[in-house]
């Protein structure tokens, strides 16, 4: 018997207009997996991830949660049923300190201001921002930025991790930061991450979902995913090359 | 926690030097101040949703006027005491707001002002349709009754003022410590980021709610308040005027600050006062003042004192 299920989506579906972003994708993901989606632009990754999230409602399909469908539930309910999501685009609270913005990741399940602080500066020790704390968030770089909103990931402690393309646009070394950062989750913690970059995928990823045209052509372990003609074909073939 | 002291200090400081004010002041100016401190308990209710939450209402006067036709209404003809009245205003408010709040939250920005003025409007339009009871644009005097509280009677320009200023102490007080706690802390950052703070797993939808409420509700009291304090319920006070004020004021003082609303109420006060008796266009004096301000100092006065040398202000 394998893990616990933490998060199962039965047919789920999505239409834009006449375009078909997701098309009746079932995918399960059991408790302290981390399972990488990849796939061309526009197959269909980002509008998957927003319906697990429930940003966007799906037109057919259900996602469940610990064996709850929370297909009806909106985002905030979902969040704290134990999810945490980064956005695509670096989605920060640009006004406020860097410390507030982990504060109030915090502030929702943390009870006591001391609490909350000293909590904040532990998570921003831990991503390497405690010296930039007092900050106004919009003056960090782009790259700090999006370790801060993986930061206040971290910080909901969450079963459910959702990261949609979290190493765009960062440098070498800071990917490198990443990944140990991902390394260091807690066993239990699932890991739904979007994602283009291949290596970063291949170093975290314990299965691989690749999506093309809104449809789910294989999952599997990295290996299989690597030999897979078909993936080959529609993704990996045209990206390495 | 050094902020906490800070803000502590600040706020206690500026109801001790209100409280030297209101005992030395002339009786003209006393008289001023006794209406700016009324008035800034509505631009506190206003600040709470436009500096706060970041949701802009051009139709507060709708909650000040339930506030003020709560009392009056109800100790007028229903001889309600003035404390009975008073908490009479303040549920109308409570409940114009509530259910104001739950429509037009279903719109945002452009949208949500233009909803929040039309009820306004049929706000104002009904209560000249009940003019049987309204009296409608010509209003009504309180009784005597209606304006004894306590044991104090009103009407006398000392008691007055001493309400007007334990009045304005206490949303002072409650206003600067709903801003560092936690709800204060979620709606800013339902100002700064909404999405975001969804995405957090606040329920946005339900605090911004919550946020019409709260500030309906101060805004009703200061209604209810002027009623009492001034004697004179009228239907002028429910036009997009008083809508309009307490966003100009919150804009002069500045926005999301606790200080800002008194500041831009009392500036403003003077501004027209002074105006008017050097010339009969007044309004244009205060016009061109508004224009400065928003080009050189957009945050507003205590906006502007938050950025160049106190930012820690509240």
């Amino acid at each position: 018997m394998a893990a616990v299920t933490l998060l199962e989506t039965r047919g789920l579906s999505k239409s834009f207009g006449g375009v078909t972003a997701c098309d009746g994708i079932d995918l399960a993901l059991p408790a302290g997996e981390t399972l990488a989606l990849i796939g061309p632009n526009g197959s269909g990754k980002s509008t998957f991830t927003a319906m697990i999230a429930g940003r966007i409602r799906p037109d057919r399909g259900r996602v469940l949660l610990r064996g709850r469908d929370v297909t009806a539930l909106p985002a905030h309910a979902r969040i704290a049923m134990g999810m945490a999501y980064t956005f695509q685009i670096t989605s920060v609270f640009a006004d406020l300190p860097v410390r507030e913005n982990v504060a109030l990741a915090l502030r929702r399940t943390v009870r006591g201001e001391g609490r909350v602080q000293l909590r904040t500066e532990q998570t921003l020790g831990r991503v390497g921002l405690l010296a930039r704390a007092d900050q106004p968030a919009g003056d960090l770089s782009y790259g700090h930025q999006r370790v801060l909103e993986i930061a206040m990931g971290l910080a909901q402690n969450p079963a459910l991790f959702i990261l949609d393309e979290p190493t765009q646009g960062l440098s070498e070394p800071e990917v490198a930061e990443f990944v140990a950062l991902m390394d260091d989750l807690p066993a239990a913690t699932a890991v739904l991450l979007v994602e283009h970059n291949m290596d970063v995928v291949m170093r975290l990823a314990g299965r691989i979902a690749v999506l093309d045209a809104g449809g789910l052509i294989a999952v599997g372990p990295p290996d299989r995913i690597r030999a897979d003609p078909a993936v080959q074909a529609a993704y990996l073939g045209t990206a390495d090359a | 926690m050094i902020d906490a002291r800070r803000s502590l200090l600040l706020h206690g400081g500026i109801v001790a030097c209100l409280a030297l004010l209101a005992a030395t002041l002339p009786a003209y100016h006393a008289g001023n101040l006794t209406r700016i401190l009324v008035l800034a308990v509505y631009a506190m209710g206003y600040n709470l949703l436009f500096g706060y939450t970041g949701l802009l209402s051009l139709g507060h006067a709708l909650f000040f006027a339930a506030g003020m036709y709560g009392f009056g209404l109800s100790a007028a003809l229903g001889g309600l005491s003035a404390g009975a009245a008073l908490l009479a205003g303040v549920a109308a408010a409570a409940l114009v707001a509530g259910l104001t709040g739950a429509l037009a939250l279903r719109t945002r920005d452009v949208a949500f002002m233009i909803v929040t003025l039309m009820f306004a409007q049929a706000g104002y339009l009904t209560i000249l349709y009940l003019g049987t009871w309204t009296r409608g644009d010509e209003g009504f005097v309180l009784p005597a009754a209606a304006r004894r509280l306590a044991g104090f009677d009103l009407r006398g320009d000392g008691a007055r003022l001493v309400a007007a200023l334990t009045l304005f102490s206490a949303c002072f007080l409650a206003t600067a410590a709903l801003t560092g706690s936690r709800l204060g802390r979620t709606l800013i950052a339902i100002r700064e980021n909404e999405e975001r703070a969804r995405m957090l797993g606040y329920d946005t939808a339900r605090l911004k709610l919550v946020a019409v409420v709260l500030s309906g509700t101060l805004s009703g009291l200061a209604g209810a308040a002027y009623a009492m304090l001034f004697g004179y319920v009228g239907a002028s006070f429910a036009t997009v005027q008083y809508s309009i004020l307490p966003l100009l004021w919150v804009l002069l003082g500045g926005a999301g600050t606790t200080v800002g609303p008194l500041v831009g109420v009392a500036l403003m006060f003077y501004l027209i006062d002074w105006s008017s008796r050097v010339t009969d266009a007044y309004m244009l004096v205060a016009g061109a003042a508004l224009i400065g301000l928003t080009l050189f100092a957009p945050q507003g006065v205590a906006g502007l004192i938050r950025r160049k040398a106190a930012p820690w202000l509240p």
